[in-house]
């Protein structure tokens, strides 16, 4: 059991009139967890929640055995890092941007950064291919490149838990690959924990080890892809009709869409054999 | 890593020398023209000659008070654009100034300065700078959002509602105050109390120090208090100590040479182009450069239509208003 490294009990949070309510699940080290679940139930809020951004209304967090809430925000940040849907973006150049991730680990009356920061910093860009444009600034690059100097900025921090929130919207689908096949890697060869929300069930399903379901604040079902995407669950939590098959690559489950139209044509079809 | 630091280096010397430079020049020219060359000799030569008197009693005041209002406006500027994210805010755009001047004049009004000392003067600056600053912070954050513009109509609101309000006290005071007020709303270096003028100095000194214990958790905040959190900084505590500073800094100015507007606009606006975003330089550089700005806008103010004057919130009110404008229209906002 001492391989948890969070641990939410009875969680309850969130501001008006959205709320978090009796959020119960534990992360164990090394996991890559996604968190999914329609537009507004609580995803976002709940990384909000785990980072100190919002106060628990009841309940608790446990992070590597220690409430949250009495650890110093600048420990926290040297074990979590985050990597936010819509970040602040200032005028700056990506190696300034990932330097900002040593924060955490600067002495009371450190001044310049060490070699050590710069080194760690380097190792992250090259780690996150953005090295090759250090000296581009921020505001300029791709959201590609600049979704990849986050997660370098994150990295940097030298966390053991990863959060991020939909790191793949508004890119094409190479990116989106890229994006978490880094995310993979990470997870894989230094054994980063790795929280995040997705968006796209199949993404979800083909990258995690566990999925997390939200809906209208809740903790609807958690567990394998397996266990948690399958047309009856989704079709009660998105009001959605779905055909859930296997991938024919990695024959992890996989969520095909139906139209309306063509939703109506079948109907109407069976209704024609049925008479 | 040490280029950085080379860098950083030379723009201070080159933000120094041009302060420098400023000064010298601003000692030199007025009513009485000093050639350079003279002034070495001047000073040399000791106590005694009328220009003696004039560089070292009228002239050199003014100076040393640009210096520490010219610099602790720019940098209370520079601290409230990094808390806000956005380049337009400044003391004065934000009415904060306008609070300041409020306080002070009440205080004249009821005479409490006659009672608690002349130095009942900046701390009354400061009392009325920083009520106005949760007032505009608790009003832009009720929503959990920023609205920048909002913020500064909230701004520009406070300082006509404070400037109606001396205006009342103006109206309802004995004319021997009248004067004093007036000479606050305008912004003007002509203080012959030197002990106000060390008392600037001081506060503005204890600023910029005081500043660069927060100059990580300024470029943290400068991503948005979400992603400064996300570094570990505790940004509620963070907000409060920077207005605190913020306050001390344009009250304990206004007090002494009355709402001079704009130069925590004009002067990181310029400084961030030159220098970047980084507050480790940010800092000092607004600091030297504000300091230099007003002294330049002083000699300005008092040559031009020599051998009458203009108060100095006149040329920085043109300048600052214009660039405002420029900066407001301007599509992309740097920041």
């Amino acid at each position: 059991m001492n391989n948890i490294i969070l641990d939410v009990k009875d969680l309850v949070s969130g501001y008006d009139p959205f709320f978090l309510k009796e959020i119960n699940f534990s992360v164990k080290k090394g996991e890559f967890i996604g968190v999914i679940g329609p537009n507004g139930s609580g995803k976002t809020t709940l990384l909000r929640a785990i980072t100190k951004v919002l106060k628990p209304k009841e309940g608790e967090l446990i992070y590597g055995g220690e409430n949250i809430w009495q650890m110093k925000s600048q420990n926290l940040a040297k074990k979590v890092a985050v990597v936010a849907q819509n970040p602040g973006i200032s005028f700056m150049t990506v190696e300034d941007f990932v330097l900002l991730g040593r924060i955490p680990h600067y002495k009371k009356f450190q001044f310049m950064e060490t070699k050590r920061d710069l080194d760690i910093a380097k190792r992250c860009m090259v780690l996150t291919d953005t090295f090759r444009i250090r000296d581009q600034y921020v505001g300029e690059i791709s959201g590609g490149e600049r979704q990849l100097a986050l997660i370098a900025r994150a990295l940097c921090q030298e966390p053991e838990l990863l959060l991020l929130d939909e790191p793949t919207t508004h890119l094409d689908i190479a990116h989106q690959l890229g994006i978490l096949d880094l995310i993979k890697k990470l997870n894989k060869d230094l054994g980063l924990t790795v929280i995040t929300v997705l968006h796209d069930l199949n993404l979800a399903s083909e990258y995690c080890h566990k999925l997390l379901l939200m809906h209208e604040g809740r903790v609807y079902k958690m567990g394998s892809p397996e266990e948690v995407l399958n047309y009856k669950v989704i079709e009660g939590v998105y009001k959605t009709v779905v055909v859930v098959d296997k991938s024919p690559v990695s024959s992890k489950p996989y969520i095909f869409i139906v139209t309306e139209e063509e939703r109506q044509r079948r109907a109407k079809t069976k209704k024609n054999i049925d008479s | 890593m040490n280029k950085r630091l080379i860098r950083w280096a030379i723009w201070v010397l080159i933000f120094g020398g041009i302060l420098l430079i400023i000064s010298i020049f601003s000692l030199g020219i007025g009513a009485s023209r000093i050639p350079f060359h003279r002034i070495f000799p001047l000073i040399l030569e000791g106590k005694g000659t009328t220009e003696y008197s004039i560089l070292f009693d009228i002239r050199l005041p003014r100076i040393i008070l640009g210096f520490a209002i010219g610099g602790a406006l720019s940098l209370a500027g520079v601290i409230l654009q990094g808390m806000f994210r956005n380049p337009l805010v400044e003391p004065y755009t934000l009415g904060i100034s306008g609070g300041a001047a409020l306080g002070v004049s009440i205080n004249i009004v009821l005479g409490i300065n006659l009672i608690g000392g002349i130095l009942s003067i900046p701390v009354s600056g400061f009392l009325g700078a920083l009520l106005v600053i949760l007032i505009v912070y608790s009003l832009s954050t009720r929503k959990a959002v920023l609205k920048i513009h909002g913020l500064l109509l909230t701004g520009v609101m406070i300082s006509f509602i404070s400037s109606s309000l001396i205006m009342l006290f103006m109206a309802l005071s004995h004319t021997e105050d009248l004067h004093g007020i007036i000479f606050w709303t305008m912004g003007s270096l002509e203080e012959p109390n030197w002990l106000l003028i060390k008392v600037a100095v001081l506060v503005s000194i204890f600023g910029i120090v005081v500043s660069y214990f927060f100059c990580f958790r300024l470029n943290a905040l400068s991503l948005g208090e979400e992603e400064a959190q996300h570094l570990g900084i505790n940004t509620e505590r963070t907000k409060r100590q920077l207005f605190f500073l913020a306050s001390i800094l344009t009250g304990c100015s206004v007090a002494v040479a009355g709402i001079i507007g704009f130069v925590g606009l004009v002067v990181p606006h310029f400084v961030r182009m030159f220098v970047g975003q980084d507050h480790r330089i940010l800092l000092i550089s607004a600091f030297l450069s504000g300091a230099g700005f007003l002294i330049l806008c002083d000699t300005l103010a008092r040559t031009i239509i020599s051998p009458l004057e203009l108060p100095v919130g006149v040329i920085t009110g043109i300048l600052g208003g214009s660039l405002f404008i420029y900066a407001l229209t301007k599509k992309k906002v740097v920041l």
